[in-house]
């Protein structure tokens, strides 16, 4: 149970691997919809499994060359900080490798424990983390101009392509996942390996302990798939990866050639028997074998600009997940050890170069402890540095996005309220507007009637001119007499002005808005003449100047004005004219 | 193919649209020689046939629809080969409608006109004949498209061309024409000129599809 226990940070490195790694296998084809979510997951899961455990041993010797770790303590601590600096630089957005991070966290191991780092071991996987980026990219450039040759000489139809290419992709992932698995295990569980567990049988199949360990990696690593790889396989083919599904089979193929070729131990013997070097059975990093295979096919379409962005990405993964790894590691192992008394190793340390046999893997360097400690004070100061600085500018992004989105928050409410009172401004100025445009039509009428009144004017005087002229002319006197008298009523009628009172009655009506209904509510017993004065009054005529207009003498105007006041039951000190203005 | 059933099924309707598109240019051709030289039964058959042509390649453009969303093949390029299919549908459509045209509004063509009107629809036609092979050849050999397509471009301008040299004859050299008469039969050159027209937009629509193919 303890073991199990201890083995869980193992299962959350795998499961992180199985997250992120599993969509440079199968993103593009799930991006595009040519597979589905669920099959890709199925086939990735099952064949990781089947590659963790037949094939995850020659990697993982590897990296127990690197330094084997011996007790259970030790490899916990060590895949719980390769898992969280993977984590968090993936959380960063940073580029991460899980091969990298294992390989410092070891080291950090050797260090804090004062046990031999094998620095030819090293330097093999290092060179591999260069090679196989560029492996990936030679056999990428070579099977895209080989795929290219075949789809033009077959002439194949589109729909049947497109059905070759689908099942391509499917063989091709699981080939990849398989390798995956078998490269990758060692990452996962390869720290493990020296720790005890049970061998397993089923039926025929007969697992070692090793295997049984490699197959529980396995399970976290298809874990990772089904729950969190959904989304970085939609987020791979849609963005990152943004390829045809030709090339994707390429891609794939490729990075699952050199994952293939870096642990299967099979082939390597095979090249050794036929008198070749053998291939360094090592983890790497499939994302930069991908990227690798990237720049090949870029290569061959003649792409005239070399990504040197993806060049230093990968660089920047080389430098940067190691150190972490290592740094975290070795603080770790002290607060494991000192804090929680858990043994992270059985070994003495190996402190004399000289006592150790010679040849093979078992060459081992350690260096003096007070040189380690400045070197390692400088490597964690420049690392610790170069990660609160990309923590920093991480965060500063962060914080200013977030200040912008508040600025524009705000500017967007300004820009609204400056919009509502600019359209109350509009308004209002549209009703001042009409209220001028109905006085310029008030004033156009008035115009236009006085127009008509000068005509009307001058039509009758020019009519009495001429028959004045002809009263003149006029022989019989009887006959001039009636025409004199005809001619003076004719005056008196129009002297009586009964259209232009009207109008002015009307006009003052408009003004005085609603009065004579007012009045007629106060005073329902005043005659029409009566309102007409009060009106009149209102707007402020004089006695002189109420006469005419009412067709009326001054005196009977004043008369009108006591009988009003009466009506109205006026008391003697009131003001006739300031009251009807009260109303 | 033994292996993928489906797919040859998927290939089948796409190359009997293809044979409609092809049936249909014909018949146009086919039908407005038979309006110009006087053939009204013909005439009648030809337009008949390009009516239930058209309806047939309706409904065998849905399925190819149907079947490219529900297996859901190639994702990537079905929008394109979608768009092709119902541009090349507008070519039937149109042929159709130009030959209907003729039978509602029966142009008065004088005989001395006959010869270029012919000549005008053979060149407006093989722009459109020429547009199939190429349409076919991308499903095939995306790289041979645009060598099968200059044809369409040579034909289109020569419709043109030639469309403009009919038109000023019509307004010029034809005085015992009423002037309702030259209108009717501009209106019917530009139908004509419509065909070759629509093939360069299938040709303008491949071209594009091929270089997005081509791996």
């Amino acid at each position: 149970m303890l073991f199990l226990l201890f083995i869980t940070s193992g299962l959350f490195l795998g499961w992180s691997l199985g997250a992120n790694d599993a969509a440079n296998v199968f993103g593009t084809a799930v991006g595009s919809r040519m597979i589905r979510f669920r099959t890709a997951a199925l086939v990735a899961g099952v064949f990781v499994i089947i590659g963790a455990t037949l094939q995850g041993a020659g990697a993982t010797a590897t990296l127990s060359e690197l330094g084997s770790i011996d007790a259970l303590g030790g490899a916990f601590t060590v895949a719980l900080c390769s898992g969280l600096v993977v984590t968090m630089m993936t959380y960063y957005k940073l580029p991460v490798s899980t091969s990298q991070a294992i390989v410092g966290a070891i080291i950090g191991w050797c260090f804090y424990t004062s046990n031999a780092v094998d620095y030819s071991t090293l330097g093999i996987i290092a060179s591999s983390w260069v090679v196989s980026p560029v492996l990936g990219g030679i056999f990428s450039a070579l099977l895209y101009k080989a795929l290219r040759r075949y789809i033009r000489n077959t002439r194949t139809h589109v729909i049947v392509l497109d059905r070759k290419i689908r099942y391509s992709l499917l063989i091709v992932g699981a080939f990849g996942a398989f390798s995956l698995g078998a490269n990758n295990i060692a990452n996962v569980m390869g720290v493990f390996v020296n720790a005890t567990l049970f061998d397993l049988h089923i039926g025929q199949v007969h697992l070692n302990q090793n295997q049984v360990l490699f197959f529980l990696g396995g399970l976290a690593i298809a874990t990772g798939i089904f729950t969190y790889g959904k989304k970085v396989m939609h987020t791979v083919g849609q963005g990152i990866l943004e390829v045809t599904p030709e090339t994707a089979i390429v891609v794939v193929l490729s990075q699952a050639l050199v994952l293939f070729l870096f642990s299967s131990v099979a082939f390597s013997n095979l090249l050794r028997s036929i008198g070749l070097p053998g291939i360094p059975l090592v983890p790497v990093s499939s994302t930069q074998v991908v990227i690798g295979a990237l720049i090949g096919i870029g290569a061959v379409k003649g792409v005239q600009e070399i990504r040197f962005r993806l060049l230093g990405h990968i660089m920047l993964g080389w430098l940067l997940t190691p150190f972490l790894a290592g740094l975290l590691t070795y603080i770790s192992l002290f607060f494991v050890n000192n804090v929680f008394q858990i043994a992270i190793t059985h070994r003495q340390p190996v402190t004399d170069i000289a006592a150790i046999p010679s040849g093979g893997v078992n060459t081992v360097v350690n260096l003096p402890v007070n040189n380690l400690v400045i070197i390692l004070s400088l490597l964690a100061v420049s690392v610790l540095t170069i990660a609160a600085y990309l923590m920093y500018r991480q965060f500063r992004m962060k914080t200013g996005q977030a200040e912008q989105r508040n600025r524009l928050s705000e500017q967007l409410q300004y820009a609204e309220l400056q919009k509502s009172l600019s359209e109350i401004e509009m308004k209002n100025v549209q009703s001042e507007n009409n209220t001028l445009v109905n006085r310029l039509e008030e004033k156009r009428r008035e115009l236009v009637t006085y127009a008509l009144s000068i005509a009307d004017q001058r039509q009758f005087l020019e009519g009495t001119l001429e028959e004045l002229e002809a009263i003149r002319h006029e022989q019989g006197i009887t006959e001039k007499n009636n025409r004199i008298q005809e001619l003076v009523r004719g005056l008196r009628q129009k002297m009586n002005f009964s259209g232009e009172i009207e109008k002015i009655y009307q006009q003052a009506e408009q003004v005085n808005d609603d009065f004579p209904n007012r009045l007629s509510s106060h005073s329902p017993q005043l005659s029409a003449q009566d309102k007409k004065l009060a009106l009149l009054l209102r707007i402020g005529f004089s006695t002189k100047e109420i006469a005419p207009l009412m067709n009326i003498s001054p005196k009977s105007v004043e008369i009108a004005r006591y009988r009003l006041r009466k009506k109205l039951d006026l008391k003697k000190e009131m003001n006739l004219t300031d009251f009807i203005k009260t109303i | 193919m033994i292996l993928f059933p489906k797919a040859r099924k998927s290939i089948e309707l796409i190359d009997s649209f293809f044979n409609c598109v092809d049936q249909s240019v014909l018949l146009f051709k086919e039908g407005v020689k038979n309006y110009l030289y006087k053939n009204a039964e013909n005439f009648n058959n030809n337009l008949q046939t390009l009516a239930n042509l058209e309806a047939e390649s309706d409904q065998i453009r849905r399925k190819i629809e149907n079947t490219l969303y529900t297996q859901s093949l190639m994702p990537q390029l079905r929008g394109d080969i979608l768009r092709l299919l119902e541009e090349l549908d507008n070519l039937i459509d149109l042929s159709k409608k130009n030959l209907f045209q003729f039978d509602v509004e029966i142009p008065h063509v004088p005989p001395e006109l006959v010869q270029d009107f012919v000549k005008l629809t053979q060149i407006s036609v093989s722009a459109a004949e020429s547009v199939i092979p190429a349409a076919k050849s991308y499903f095939n050999e995306p790289a041979a498209v645009n060598e099968k397509i200059h044809r369409v471009y040579f034909y289109e301008k020569e419709t043109d061309v030639f469309a403009d040299v009919l038109r000023r004859k019509i307004f010029r050299e034809m005085p015992g024409l009423k002037l309702s008469e030259k209108f009717h039969l501009r209106y019917f050159t530009l139908h004509i000129e419509n065909i070759s027209d629509t093939a360069e937009k299938v040709a303008d629509l491949l071209t594009i599809m091929a270089i997005k193919r081509i791996v």
